[in-house]
C-alpha cells in the first residue's frame, strides 16, 4: 500500500509568547515540534503499512528547518521524506498551501491514501486536508478514527459531535485523523540512526511546476490584518478572607448584586 | 443594483436545524444591518418543509433551498458541488458556516473550489464599513493570540464560526421570507463515498454545550474522589459538570466533561472554575461565558485574569461552604 | 558538564529519557505498590532497539559497548531502579554466553535477547553462598550426554520471568574454587522450578525468586566454556556488570536530587522557599558534586572496558562502590529535604530511599568491593617496590 502523510512543523504553542510592545509573536527559542495532530496521522499510516505492507512517505511544506520534523518521522518508521521549500511559498494561507502540497504529493508518487492530522496547532484551521484532496480530485473524509482497507477502497469510522458514522469510500482517498485514533509509537534506535543519515528530497516551486500566482502570499485569498493578545477583563473583583464562610457570603452577595443568581 | 448578500449555510439533520445555524443567522442580522447587505440562508435537504419558517424567524430574508434525495445528509462531494454551483451563480459577498464537524469539512472544500478565502473557528465577526470588508477574528497558537483576518479581493469572504459563541435572537414566529428553489442536478457527480451507518451515543448528564450553569474542577481538586464536591455544587445549581484537561488526562473524569481546546467550547451564563489554573487551552474553551467565577488558592493563577469574580482560597473549604449556603438560601 | 557522547549515544540517552518520562515515572508507584513485573515497559524498551545495545550486530544487536548500555540504565534508573534492574539483569544473565559461549550457543541465545523477546538471569547466589561465592553447593553431574543439576539458587533477579539462565554449579567439589562450571539452563526444563516471589523492602517491581533444581537434566552442549571455569566466568561477569549497578546508583541519585531541588524551590517556610536556607543549599551542593563524581568514575570505567583494557576489576569495583554509596546518601538527604512529605508514599522519594539500599548489597556487597579495591592497591604497591 502506498501511503502519504502530510505534516507540518509548528512551534510548541504552549511556549509561544507575545511581545506586548510590537504585538508580534515571540518565536525565538520556542522549540519546533511535529504538529501533535499529525502524529496521529503518521501512526495511522504506519499501522496500515504494518498490516498491508508498502511504504509511508511523509511530505511537508515549510522553511528549511522543517527537515527535522521529517527526520523525526523517519525515526518512527516512515520510509521516504520530501521537503517542499521555497522563498516563494512564504505567506501562504491554506488555499496556497493546499495547492502547493497537492502538486508535491502527486509528483512524489501514486498514493492509495493521503493522511493529514485534524488541524495544525498554530493555525487551527483544519483546511489543508480537504483542500489538497480537492486539488487531487480524490474524496476526503474528516475526523477519521479508524481506517480499514477493503477490496474497492476503504471503510472508515468518523467521529461526530453526537457519536460516530461509518463511511465507505471508493478508490483512492484522503483522510484527516483525530487525536483519539491512536498514540504515536516511540522512535527506535535503528530508526533514529536511519533518520540521521537519510536523504531528504527537497523541491522548490519550479520542481513541482507551481504557478507563481497560486503560491505564497500572491496566491492567498486571506491576509492577517492584525495580531493581538486576548483582552483582559476589567471590572474584576477578588475576594480573599481568612474565613471561607466569609468569602462565600461575599461571593453570594456580589452574585446577587450583579443579578447572576 | 440589488444589495449584496450574506449567506448562512443552514445545517440540518433529519429535519432539524442546528443551533449553530440559528446563532449564525442571529449574528448575520447584525452584520447585514451594518453592511446594508441582505441576509440569506442556503439550505440543502431531502425535504425543506419545516425548515424554511425557522430560517425566516431568525432573520433570513431569502432561503436558497436545494432539495434532493442525495442531499438528505452531509456528503462532501454532493454538498460541495451544489454549494459551489450556487456560489458561482449568485456570487454572495459573504458565506458563513457553523464550525461543526460538517462545517469544518465542507467549507474548506468549497473554498478551494471557488478560490475563496476561508477563516476557520471565528470567535468574532465585524464589518468594516470604510473598506466594506468582513473582519474575521479568531484565536491562533492555541488561543495564545488573536488574529483578525481579511479577504480583500477574493469572493465570497467565508468563515466558519464556533457554536456557542453568538447568542440566538429570534425575530418572531411568523417572519416573512422568500424561497429561491435551486435546481439540483447531481447526475454527473460520481458517487465516491456513502454513509453506511450512524450511531448516536446516549449522554445522560446535562449537556455541557447547552448548560446555563457549569461548575468545573481542575487539578486543584487533588484527587478524583474530590470531584464529588463539584458534583454536589452542580446539583444545587442545576449545573453541568466540566473538567480541565489535566484531570481528564489523569483519568479522574471522562473526556466527555473536558472543557478546552481539545475538549468542548462552552458558553454558559455562569462558569465556576474550581482549582483550575487557567491554562490557555482551557480558557479557549470557556472564555466567552457570560460570567466567570474562579476559586483557586493561588492568587497569581491566570484564571483570575478572565474571571469576573475571583475567590482566593482553598476550594476544599470554599466549594462545600458555597454548596451549603446556596442550599440554605433556597429554603 | 560535557560528557563527550557520540551522536549515537546521545540518541540512546534521548530515547531512554523519553521512555522514562512517558512510561516509567507515571507507573512506578503502582508497580512498586502492587509488585508488578514491568513487562509492558520492557517491551517498549525492546521496541526502541535498546535491548541489544551490547550484543554484536551479527546476533541482531546494536554492537555497542558498556558505555552505550550504562547510558540507558542510568536514564531508566532516574525513574525506577526496579524497572532498570529488570532490564539490566539481562546483561548479567547473557554476558557469559557472549564472552564464553560457542558460536552455536551464541546463535541460539543471543538474538532473542537482542530483540527483547526473551529475558535472561544469572544464578550464582545460594543460601550458604553469598559473599562467599566459593561456598556454592549446587551440583552438576555429568551422566552420559547430560548434566544433572541439583540444588537451589536464592534471590535471583528476573527469576521466573527469564527464559535463559546462566547457572554456576559444582562439577568437582574436590577441586574447590576450580571445581565449578557455568551452564545455560532454559525455563521449562524438567526438574527446574521456581520458588515464591520474594517480598522485598525495595525494587518491588523486580521479580526475585529461588531457582530450584531437582535432577534437572540439561544437554552436555549447555556447558559454558570448560569444566572448572565456573568461577572465572562468574568473576568476569560481575566485573563486567558492576558498571551497570553503578549506573543505577547514578540514575537514582540524580532522580532523587532533582525531585528534592524542585521541591525546595516550591516549599515556603518562614516566608522563603527552603532552597534559600544555607543548610539545604549545602546538602544540595554535596549531592550535586557526589553525583557528578560518581558519574565521571562510571563513564571512565565504562570507556576503559570498551577500549579493551584487560584488567579492570579495581575500576569496576570502585565505580560500583562509590555510586551506590552516593545513591544511598543522596536518597537519604533528598528525603530529609522533603521533610514530612518525604515520608509519605504519595511522594516519590520514600521509594527511592527504600530502593537504594539494595545497591550496596547485590552484585557484590560494598564490603567485598572494598576488599577487591584494597587488595589491588596493595598488589600495585608491592609491584612498585620491585
Amino acid at each position: 500500500m502506498n501511503i502519504a502523510v502530510c505534516i507540518k512543523q509548528v512551534p510548541d504553542s504552549d511556549k509561544v509568547t507575545i511581545d506586548r510592545e510590537t504585538n508580534r509573536l515571540n518565536r525565538t527559542g520556542v522549540p519546533s515540534v511535529i504538529n501533535p495532530f499529525d502524529e496521529n496521522a503518521i501512526e495511522l499510516g504506519l499501522q496500515l503499512k504494518d498490516k498491508h505492507g508498502g511504504k509511508v512517505t511523509v511530505i511537508t511544506m515549510g522553511p528549511p528547518q522543517a527537515e527535522q520534523a521529517l527526520r523525526d518521522c523517519i525515526a518512527v518508521g516512515a520510509d521516504e521524506a520530501y521537503l517542499i521549500t521555497d522563498r516563494k511559498f512564504a505567506g501562504a494561507d491554506t488555499w496556497a498551501t493546499s495547492y502547493t502540497l497537492s502538486l508535491a504529493v502527486q509528483k512524489a508518487g501514486d498514493f492509495d491514501v493521503v493522511l493529514f492530522g485534524k488541524q495544525a496547532i498554530d493555525g487551527d484551521t483544519a483546511q489543508v486536508g480537504p483542500g489538497v484532496a480537492y486539488f487531487m480530485d480524490i474524496p476526503v473524509i474528516t475526523y477519521v478514527k479508524e481506517v480499514e482497507k477493503t477490496e474497492t477502497g476503504f471503510k472508515v469510522k468518523r467521529v461526530t459531535e453526537e457519536g460516530y458514522q461509518l463511511w465507505e469510500v471508493d478508490g483512492k482517498a484522503a483522510f484527516t485523523v483525530v487525536k483519539e485514533a491512536n498514540t504515536m509509537r516511540l522512535p527506535s534506535l535503528k530508526g533514529k540512526m536511519r533518520a540521521k543519515s537519510a536523504t531528504i528530497t527537497t523541491w522548490g516551486a519550479d520542481d513541482i511546476g507551481a504557478e507563481e500566482e497560486k503560491i505564497g502570499l500572491k496566491g492567498s485569498p486571506t491576509i492577517v490584518r492584525k495580531v493581538f493578545s486576548p483582552p483582559i477583563k476589567t471590572n474584576r473583583e477578588i475576594i480573599e478572607n481568612e474565613d471561607p464562610k466569609q468569602s462565600v457570603k461575599e461571593l453570594l452577595g456580589k452574585l446577587k448584586e450583579r443579578k447572576i443568581l | 443594483m440589488s444589495p449584496k448578500e450574506i449567506w448562512i449555510f443552514a445545517e440540518q439533520r433529519e429535519g432539524v436545524l442546528s443551533n449553530a445555524t440559528l446563532e449564525l443567522l442571529s449574528e448575520g442580522q447584525i452584520l447585514a444591518n451594518k453592511a446594508g447587505y441582505t441576509l440569506c440562508a442556503m439550505l440543502l435537504s431531502a425535504d425543506d418543509t419545516n425548515l424554511l419558517q425557522p430560517l425566516y424567524n431568525y432573520g433570513a430574508k431569502k432561503v436558497y433551498s436545494a432539495v434532493d434525495k442525495k442531499l438528505a445528509y452531509y456528503q462532501n462531494d454532493y454538498y460541495s458541488k451544489v454549494i459551489s454551483d450556487l456560489i458561482n451563480e449568485y456570487k454572495p459577498e459573504i458565506v458563513l458556516y457553523g464550525a461543526t464537524s460538517v462545517g469544518r469539512s465542507l467549507a474548506p472544500t468549497i473554498a478551494v473550489m471557488v478560490y475563496a478565502g476561508l477563516t476557520a473557528d471565528c470567535t468574532e465577526l465585524d464589518f468594516d464599513t470604510e473598506q466594506m470588508l468582513l473582519l474575521q477574528t479568531r484565536p491562533a497558537f492555541g488561543g495564545n493570540i488573536m488574529a483578525t483576518i481579511l479577504c480583500p479581493n477574493h469572493r465570497p469572504q467565508m468563515s466558519t464560526v464556533r457554536p456557542n459563541v453568538f447568542k440566538k435572537k429570534k425575530l418572531g414566529e411568523k417572519e416573512k421570507g422568500e424561497k429561491i428553489t435551486v435546481k439540483v442536478d447531481l447526475s454527473k457527480v460520481k458517487e465516491r463515498m456513502r454513509l453506511i451507518e450512524e450511531t448516536i451515543e446516549e449522554m445522560d448528564a446535562v449537556d455541557l454545550c447547552e448548560a446555563e450553569f457549569i461548575v468545573s474542577g481542575g487539578r486543584g481538586l487533588g484527587s478524583p474522589d474530590n470531584f464529588f464536591k463539584i458534583q454536589e455544587l452542580a446539583k444545587e445549581l442545576g449545573a453541568a459538570v466540566g473538567a480541565s484537561r489535566a484531570t481528564v488526562d489523569a483519568g479522574w473524569i471522562a473526556h466527555f466533561h473536558q472543557v478546552g481546546q481539545t475538549g468542548k467550547t462552552v458558553c454558559p451564563k455562569v462558569y465556576i472554575a474550581c482549582g483550575i489554573s487557567g491554562a490557555i487551552q482551557h480558557l479557549a474553551g470557556m472564555q466567552s461565558s457570560d460570567f466567570i467565577v474562579a476559586i483557586n488558592k493561588d492568587a497569581q493563577a491566570p484564571i483570575f485574569d478572565v474571571a469576573d469574580i475571583g475567590v482566593v482560597g482553598d476550594l476544599h473549604e470554599i466549594v462545600p461552604e458555597l454548596t451549603a449556603q446556596i442550599r440554605a438560601l433556597k429554603k | 558538564m560535557e560528557y563527550f557522547l557520540t551522536d549515537e549515544q546521545k540518541m540512546i540517552v534521548e530515547l531512554s529519557r523519553k521512555i522514562t518520562n512517558e512510561f516509567i515515572i507515571p507507573d512506578r508507584a503502582r508497580l512498586d505498590q502492587e509488585e508488578i513485573f514491568p513487562t509492558e515497559i520492557l517491551k517498549k524498551i525492546a521496541d526502541a532497539d535498546l535491548y541489544g545495545l551490547y550484543i554484536p550486530e551479527a546476533y541482531g544487536g546494536f554492537g555497542g559497548g558498556v558505555m552505550d548500555f550504562i547510558l540507558a540504565v542510568e536514564e531508566f534508573s532516574r525513574g525506577c531502579i526496579g524497572v532498570s534492574v529488570s532490564f539490566a539483569a539481562n546483561a548479567l544473565g547473557i554476558y557469559p554466553v557472549l564472552a564464553f559461549g560457542t558460536e552455536e550457543q551464541k546463535q541460539k541465545y543471543l538474538p532473542a535477547i537482542a530483540a527483547g523477546t526473551s529475558q535472561a538471569a544469572f544464578g550464582l547466589t545460594e543460601a550458604n553462598a553469598g559473599s562467599d561465592a566459593g561456598g556454592v553447593q549446587t551440583t552438576a553431574e555429568l551422566k552420559g550426554d547430560h548434566y544433572i543439576l541439583n540444588g537451589t539458587k536464592q534471590w535471583i533477579t528476573n527469576g521466573g520471568e527469564a527464559d535463559t539462565y546462566t547457572i554456576i554449579a559444582m562439577t568437582d567439589k574436590a577441586k574447590g574454587a576450580r571445581g565449578a562450571s557455568a551452564f545455560i539452563v532454559e525455563k521449562g526444563t524438567e526438574g527446574f522450578t521456581f520458588g515464591k516471589k520474594e517480598d522485598k523492602l525495595g525494587i518491588r517491581a523486580s521479580a526475585t525468586r529461588e531457582l530450584v533444581f531437582q535432577d534437572c537434566k540439561i544437554p552436555k552442549a549447555n556447558l559454558l566454556g570448560k569444566e572448572g571455569q565456573g568461577f572465572i566466568v562468574a568473576m568476569k561477569n560481575l566485573d563486567h556488570s558492576r558498571p551497570g549497578i553503578a549506573a543505577q546508583g547514578v540514575g537514582l541519585a540524580q532522580g532523587a536530587m532533582d525531585a528534592a531541588v524542585k521541591y525546595s524551590r516550591e516549599r515556603v517556610q518562614f516566608g522563603k522557599p527552603i532552597s534559600a536556607f544555607q543548610a539545604n543549599q549545602h546538602k544540595i551542593a554535596n549531592m550535586a558534586t557526589e553525583i557528578e563524581a560518581a558519574r565521571c568514575l562510571l563513564y571512565q570505567t565504562a570507556r576503559t572496558i570498551d577500549a579493551g583494557i584487560k584488567d579492570f576489576s579495581q575500576e569496576s569495583a570502585m565505580c560500583k562502590l562509590y555510586a551506590t554509596d552516593v545513591a544511598n546518601k543522596v536518597a537519604n538527604e533528598a528525603l530529609q529535604i522533603f521533610g514530612g512529605y518525604g515520608y509519605m508514599r504519595e511522594y516519590p522519594v520514600e521509594k527511592m530511599f527504600r530502593d537504594a539500599k539494595i545497591l550496596q548489597i547485590y552484585e557484590g556487597t560494598n564490603e567485598i568491593q572494598r576488599n577487591v579495591i584494597a587488595l589491588d592497591a596493595i598488589k600495585k604497591s608491592a609491584k612498585q617496590d620491585r
